[in-house]
């Protein structure tokens, strides 16, 4: 029997099949009575699977265990690479629960989060590929990262969230305890309120995944915060609440005792699974419209108060620098904003033709009522179509028909929330703030197209 | 690798997880897949999350009476009940000086933030002092110095998260002796090498942009 014939290709994969054919060789030899010695295969051989594993455990195992030690090297991150059939109507795929029972993206997909290049790696963030997303749902594992203290690993059968001060009772509850509650599940986004801080002068990031990828959406679920504050009881000098993380930075912010009654989720779940452990496994503080940095990741305890704590991150940082040298404090909603995710920068247009304009617009002070589109730089606009459900501080997808004559277009998108806040232009913005705010640029985004389709960065 | 070696390999793995189980301090690093149901084969789902609360006598789910969460205890509230706020509230006990501070300094926190309180731009360590008067300017420089308006912030984020490779690890003293160096080497308090900073001084110690902090008064509207 040849080599092909016991190991199909529709079952089995080049690395598959090379592993297999080993495997048997191996098997042979040893039954033939070949010392280990004598064999001629190598470590390394088995593609992924030591020939330790093999022999202890790999026989026993069979196909899944071959399957196991396929090679991922050369696919994208959470991809695994898998043999591409000539024709798929003329071999069966692969088998199912290959995977392990966790699915993974397809092979051919590669967008991956980009890390701001900071000076230190523990203090970092990453930003989601707004380009290419789809709907208003960020993948739980594009959705933008900032830590301070890097990712710590918490094991939920551990961690309890404190709840003290300036209540009738203090309590302790376990992730168990919270997961018996009543719970909620809301769309909402976060948005690093650093989200654009390069483009305050300048254009100078040159891909919408640099300039806006510190907003994500997800679906999150778990505990109103008001559930437990009432369960403990606030006392009536309560006006603020500290939140604090279990991490490296043991990261705390105070949020107004009336936002945590307001709308404010203890989350432990995320598009529908348990949060991911960069976004705060296993509990976070979700503050619905509030600075991202705010929204407090592995979250062990609140401290009731009459005042606000004055932590390093609401005094050194996350405070706005004015022209006359004041900073605004406490800034904690995130304005209205909008962008156009395609085309955008650093796109190239194949060709004059028809293209739909599509981006993203959110407000963290309520819903999406509208957003017009340009495509000369300001002077006229249309509006564009929304995608329903509009939800309230969550991501609004827009879209917009658009034949592009091959001629030099600027793109721009401009939107209002429920609240009347219009989006300014980065000119408004920085006539009021200056240029040494960092924080909360929400100016109308403007792309570039030139003749020859490539799309780029500008103030306009 | 030889025939024996191989022979040992499972006999060392069953050591190991016989020594992890009698182990008081093993820690589980991941889960278990979800059980096998012996009838059908499928996967048990996830146990019930068990109510640490030990007392379901009074439930009223309508008043939020769960019977769901406990008590807490003053013991463990204390044990991560750290945070320090501007008043004074929250201090530890205990005491350190300029002197002391300015040795600890350079054992913890030179090597990021320079000799000098320079700051290490490729460490992405800031800069702790001067820039005073800069704030208006093209060319504003925040510092502890010249931008933070509390002598507390300073100790809290000293005490939670500092220095970088070794959070959390230094004495409540050595908090007070790193905190009474940096703000003498900034001319807030004296740079006498006596100086010494406890709870009471803390709390007395006036930031020159103390006044330097307005509410946030963006409303959406383009004038804000």
């Amino acid at each position: 029997m040849s080599h092909n014939e016991r190991f199909p290709a529709s079952r089995y994969g080049p690395v598959e099949r090379k592993m297999a054919e080993s495997l048997v060789e191996l098997e042979s030899r040893i039954l033939a009575g070949e010392t280990e010695e004598d064999c001629d295969c190598k470590e390394g051989m088995f593609n992924g699977l030591s020939r330790r594993g093999l022999l202890a455990g790999g026989l026993a195992m069979g196909g899944a265990a071959l399957a196991g030690g396929r090679a991922a090297a050369e696919a994208p991150p959470g991809a695994q690479e898998y043999y591409v059939q000539p024709d798929p109507t003329k071999e069966q795929g692969r088998i199912i629960l290959d995977d392990g029972g966790y699915g993974s993206r397809s092979q051919f997909e590669n967008e991956v989060r980009w890390r701001y290049p900071t000076a230190s790696l523990d203090s970092s963030w990453s930003m989601t590929p707004l380009a290419s997303g789809h709907g208003v749902i960020t993948p739980s594992g594009l959705h933008f990262e900032r830590h301070h203290g890097g990712i710590p690993a918490i094991d939920p059968e551990t961690h309890t969230l404190v709840l003290h001060g300036m209540v009738d009772q203090p309590m302790r509850f376990t992730m168990d305890d919270l997961k018996r509650l009543p719970a909620v599940s809301r769309l909402h986004f976060i948005e690093c309120s650093g989200n654009g801080l390069t483009e305050w002068v300048e254009p100078t990031l040159k891909t919408v995944q640099g300039t806006h990828g510190l907003t994500s959406t997800s679906e999150w679920t778990g505990v109103r915060l008001s559930t437990v504050l009432e369960m403990a009881g606030i006392q009536d000098s309560a006006a603020w609440i500290l939140a604090e993380g279990a991490d490296a930075a043991v990261m705390t912010r105070s949020v107004p005792i009336d936002k945590a009654m307001d709308d404010a989720i203890l989350a432990y779940a995320q598009n529908g699974e348990a949060l991911r452990p960069e976004q705060g496994y296993p509990l976070r503080l979700l503050l619905p419209g509030y600075e991202g940095n705010t929204h407090i990741k592995w979250l062990r305890r609140l401290e009731v108060s009459d005042k606000p704590f004055m932590t390093r991150e609401e005094t050194s940082k996350y405070t706005d620098l004015m022209p006359d040298g004041t900073a605004r404090q406490f800034s904690m909603e995130m304005d209205t904003k909008s962008v156009i995710t395609f085309p955008s920068g650093a796109m190239k247009l194949p060709r004059a033709g028809f293209y739909e304009i599509t981006g993203l617009a959110w407000s963290g002070r309520g819903a999406i009522t509208r957003v017009e589109v340009s495509a000369d730089g300001g002077q006229t606009w249309q509006e564009a179509q929304l995608e329903g459900p509009v939800l309230p501080k969550c991501h609004t997808r827009f879209r917009l028909p658009w034949t592009w004559t091959g001629e030099e277009a600027v793109l721009q998108s401009r939107a209002v929330d429920d609240t009347g806040s219009i989006q300014p232009t980065l000119q408004e913005l920085v006539e009021v703030r200056g240029t040494k705010s960092v924080y909360h640029l929400n100016a109308i985004q403007s792309w570039h197209i030139a003749a020859n389709g490539e799309v780029t960065n500008v103030h306009a | 690798m030889s025939t024996r070696k191989f022979i040992l390999v499972p006999v060392f793995i069953a050591t190991a997880s016989v020594a992890l189980a009698q182990s008081d301090t093993a820690k589980r690093t991941v889960a278990a897949l979800p059980e096998t149901l012996e009838a059908t084969g499928e996967r048990a789902p996830q146990p019930v999350p068990t109510s640490s609360a030990e007392d379901i006598s009074d439930l009223a789910p309508e008043n939020l009476r769960f019977g769901i969460g406990r008590p807490a205890t003053e013991e463990q509230i204390a044990a991560i009940d750290i945070d320090v706020m501007p008043d004074g509230r929250g201090y530890p006990e205990g005491s350190g000086t300029y002197a002391e501070g300015e040795e600890l300094y350079l054992q913890e926190c030179s090597s990021c933030h320079g000799e000098n309180l320079e700051g290490v731009a490729d460490l992405g360590a800031p800069r702790l002092i001067g820039g005073r008067g800069s704030l208006a300017s093209d060319a504003p420089v925040k510092t502890v110095e010249s931008y933070w308006p509390y002598a507390s912030t300073l100790f809290d984020y000293v005490h939670r998260a500092m220095p970088m490779q070794a959070p959390g690890s230094l004495s409540n003293d050595q908090v007070y002796a790193i905190s009474a160096y940096i703000l003498g080497r900034a001319g807030i308090t004296s740079d006498n090498p006596d100086t010494t900073l406890d709870k009471q001084s803390m709390t007395e110690v006036e930031m020159p942009n103390a006044d330097g902090f307005v509410p946030d008064p963006r409303d959406g509207s383009p004038e804000k």
